[in-house]
């Protein structure tokens, strides 16, 4: 088959794992998951957490999902590829829970939810279950970090306009309660945009982002 | 005049196609045809032969929001210095707050205009003379002026030119700009200390009579005071007179429509007699008499300025009539229901901004609907 012999790392192959960075970005071109983008983007560290979780389901389903490609019967696919993603996320939601319990908490029913993100649904049934394991590990990794970008984009702003932290830091300087009391940019009378903090601004941050890559990207420019 | 006249057409040559500054030519364009009627004509096709153009008509809303806005320079004085002081003492006291509040919004506003006519090679468009003027006009008189220069680069940028300029706006700037410094620094655009400028002894107390209506107590101001505009509240919006005056330039130029002003105070008069009849215990708005609603907060400056917007309304004449019902119905419901917003006229209005293109095209439907039956019917 031509497949097989067509190197680990040939150009096709790089290409899955560049394309959904940007020409072919799974938020800001093909406008998925979009929901978890507004839900979860208000600080850095759990949009982080978040997009490494949806990186493990995405990247373990793509795989599993590809190997059973041949054995799926294609009436009952859905249920298999929920069955597989369902039990990627419950595995994720309990480390959560072990080892990082205030993030689990900050995420809350979000994690639950990755199972409908349209992301993993979108790749397995347009990607996994017409290419091969490796295929399907580079496309889930792409497709994960494509979001992840965005999703790290977005928090940032986020929190740094909408908190004046990062990471929790206040790297723009404490707010006390009087001008003499802050410093930092505080002290010059800045303030906080609590307008960043509500999902509204989340959908507009994407949409500037959208903007921003479509007016420099000329491959995405439409007629 | 003929001075300017001498030096525009000197550098001219530098703007024009193969000129030196070619990329600023929108910028020069702009400015020229702002100081001086343009001495060209339409070469070619049928046109209408009208001396009014964008910038006449813009200009004519910027007359028309004058009164309004001199009496609110006024009135600032007069509510932080208390009684006892002379016209141009309050006046000049006001005139210092507000005036660098309208420099802002314009060398901001226009700034990021120009920038984006030279980006694109477009003429400069007219439409941020009013906008400009109407931001400071709706904001509270202590907002500080960073954060109205962030709300107006806010309107322009995503209200305006992510849609694609004047004329193309589904929202109205002004609005924007408004509905962003409410929600992103609240404790500035709300409550009852921002209405009255710091810096007199005997300020008044601030609050805005819908403010106490929240509290759940009858205001005990004057309808003449209310209808004149001695009270608290945003530059621009306390005198009903003030604005009348300006709904009267504009009718009688015809900018504005008439059918979109008597249907806001219809809508909203008759959801106030409904809350009236209906009546409460615990919330004093729903006995606030339904006429005073029409004089107090942003209802008047509101359905003056901001509903007729000729962009952001609905564009057709039973569509204006449906558009502003909604409007005057939803800021009542705004303001007497939902106790986290005093003042509903904002949200209302971008409400059906939203909402005008939908409400045109189900009466442009149901119009050929109509003649389509006519049709048959003379068929048959």
């Amino acid at each position: 088959m031509a497949e097989e012999k067509e190197g680990l790392f040939s150009k096709k192959n790089i290409s899955l794992l560049t394309d959904p960075l940007n020409d072919d970005n799974p938020i800001t071109v093909q406008v998925l998951g979009i929901c978890s983008a507004l839900a979860i983007t208000v600080q850095l560290k759990p949009a982080i957490v978040m997009a490494l979780a949806v990186m493990f389901v995405l990247i373990f389903s793509n795989v599993i999902i590809s190997l059973l490609r041949n054995l799926i019967p294609s009436r009952i696919r859905i249920i298999v590829q929920l069955l597989i993603v369902a039990a990627l996320v419950i595995i994720v939601d309990q480390i959560l829970k072990a080892y990082a319990y205030d993030v689990s908490k900050e995420l809350s029913v979000f994690v639950g939810l990755i199972i409908t993100n349209c992301i993993i649904m979108g790749r397995l049934e347009a990607f996994a279950l017409g290419n091969g394991p490796w295929k399907a590990f580079l496309d889930a990794v792409g497709n994960a970090s494509g979001y992840a970008i965005i999703l790290v984009i977005i928090a940032f702003f986020r929190e740094l306009l909408g908190s004046g932290k990062l990471f929790g830091y206040e790297v723009l300087g404490h707010k006390g309660r009087t001008l003499a009391e802050s410093t930092g940019l505080y002290h010059y009378g800045y303030e906080n945009n609590g307008f960043m903090l509500l999902a509204p601004m989340a959908l507009i941050t994407v949409g500037v982002i959208i903007w921003v890559q479509r007016s420099r990207n000329t491959k995405l420019i439409e007629q | 005049m003929n001075f300017l006249r001498k030096k525009l057409d000197k550098v001219k040559p530098l703007f024009e196609k193969g000129g030196k500054y070619e990329k600023f030519g929108p910028a020069y364009f702009g400015i020229d045809t702002f100081l001086f009627v343009p001495n060209h004509t339409t070469k070619r096709g049928a046109h209408i032969r009208d001396g009014i153009d964008l910038k006449r008509v813009m200009m004519v809303v910027v007359i028309a929001l004058l009164p309004a806005l001199f009496f609110g320079m006024w009135n600032i004085g007069f509510q932080a210095m208390g009684e006892g002081h002379s016209f141009w003492e309050y006046f000049s006291f006001g005139a210092l707050k507000v005036i660098p509040m309208i420099v802002v919004s314009y060398v901001v506003g226009l700034g990021i205009e120009f920038a984006y006519a030279i980006m694109r090679g477009h003429e400069v468009n007219e439409g941020y003379l009013v906008t400009g003027l109407l931001i400071p006009m709706i904001m509270p008189v202590e907002l500080p002026l960073w954060m109205l220069a962030v709300a107006v680069a806010f309107a322009v940028i995503i209200g305006k030119e992510a849609f694609g300029g004047t004329g193309m706006n589904i929202l109205n700037p002004a609005l924007v700009a408004r509905a962003f410094a409410l929600f992103s620094y609240a404790p500035h655009m709300s409550g009852n200390t921002v209405w009255v400028a710091n810096g007199g002894a005997d300020a008044a107390s601030g609050e805005t009579i819908l403010g106490v209506l929240g509290t759940n107590h009858m205001p005990t101001t004057s309808v003449y005071d209310m209808f004149m505009g001695y009270i608290p509240g945003s530059i621009g919006e306390t005198s009903v007179l003030m604005i009348l005056i300006g709904a009267a330039i504009l009718l009688f130029t015809g900018i504005a429509s008439w059918r979109v002003m008597l249907s806001i105070v219809l809508g909203a008069s008759l959801t106030g007699l409904f809350f009236n009849a209906i009546g409460s215990d615990t919330n004093a708005l729903f006995n606030f008499p339904w006429w005073k609603h029409l004089l107090v907060g942003g209802f008047a400056f509101g359905t003056v300025f901001m509903a007729t917007d000729p962009v952001t309304a609905a564009q057709t004449t039973k569509g204006k009539w449906i558009y502003g019902f909604l409007i005057g119905f939803l800021a009542i419901m705004i303001r007497v229901i939902n106790p986290t917003l005093p003042e509903g006229m904002m949200m209302a209005i971008l409400l059906m901004n939203v909402f005008a293109p939908t409400i045109d095209h189900y009466v442009i439907e149901s119009n050929i609907k109509k003649r389509k039956k006519r049709l048959q019917k003379v068929k048959a």
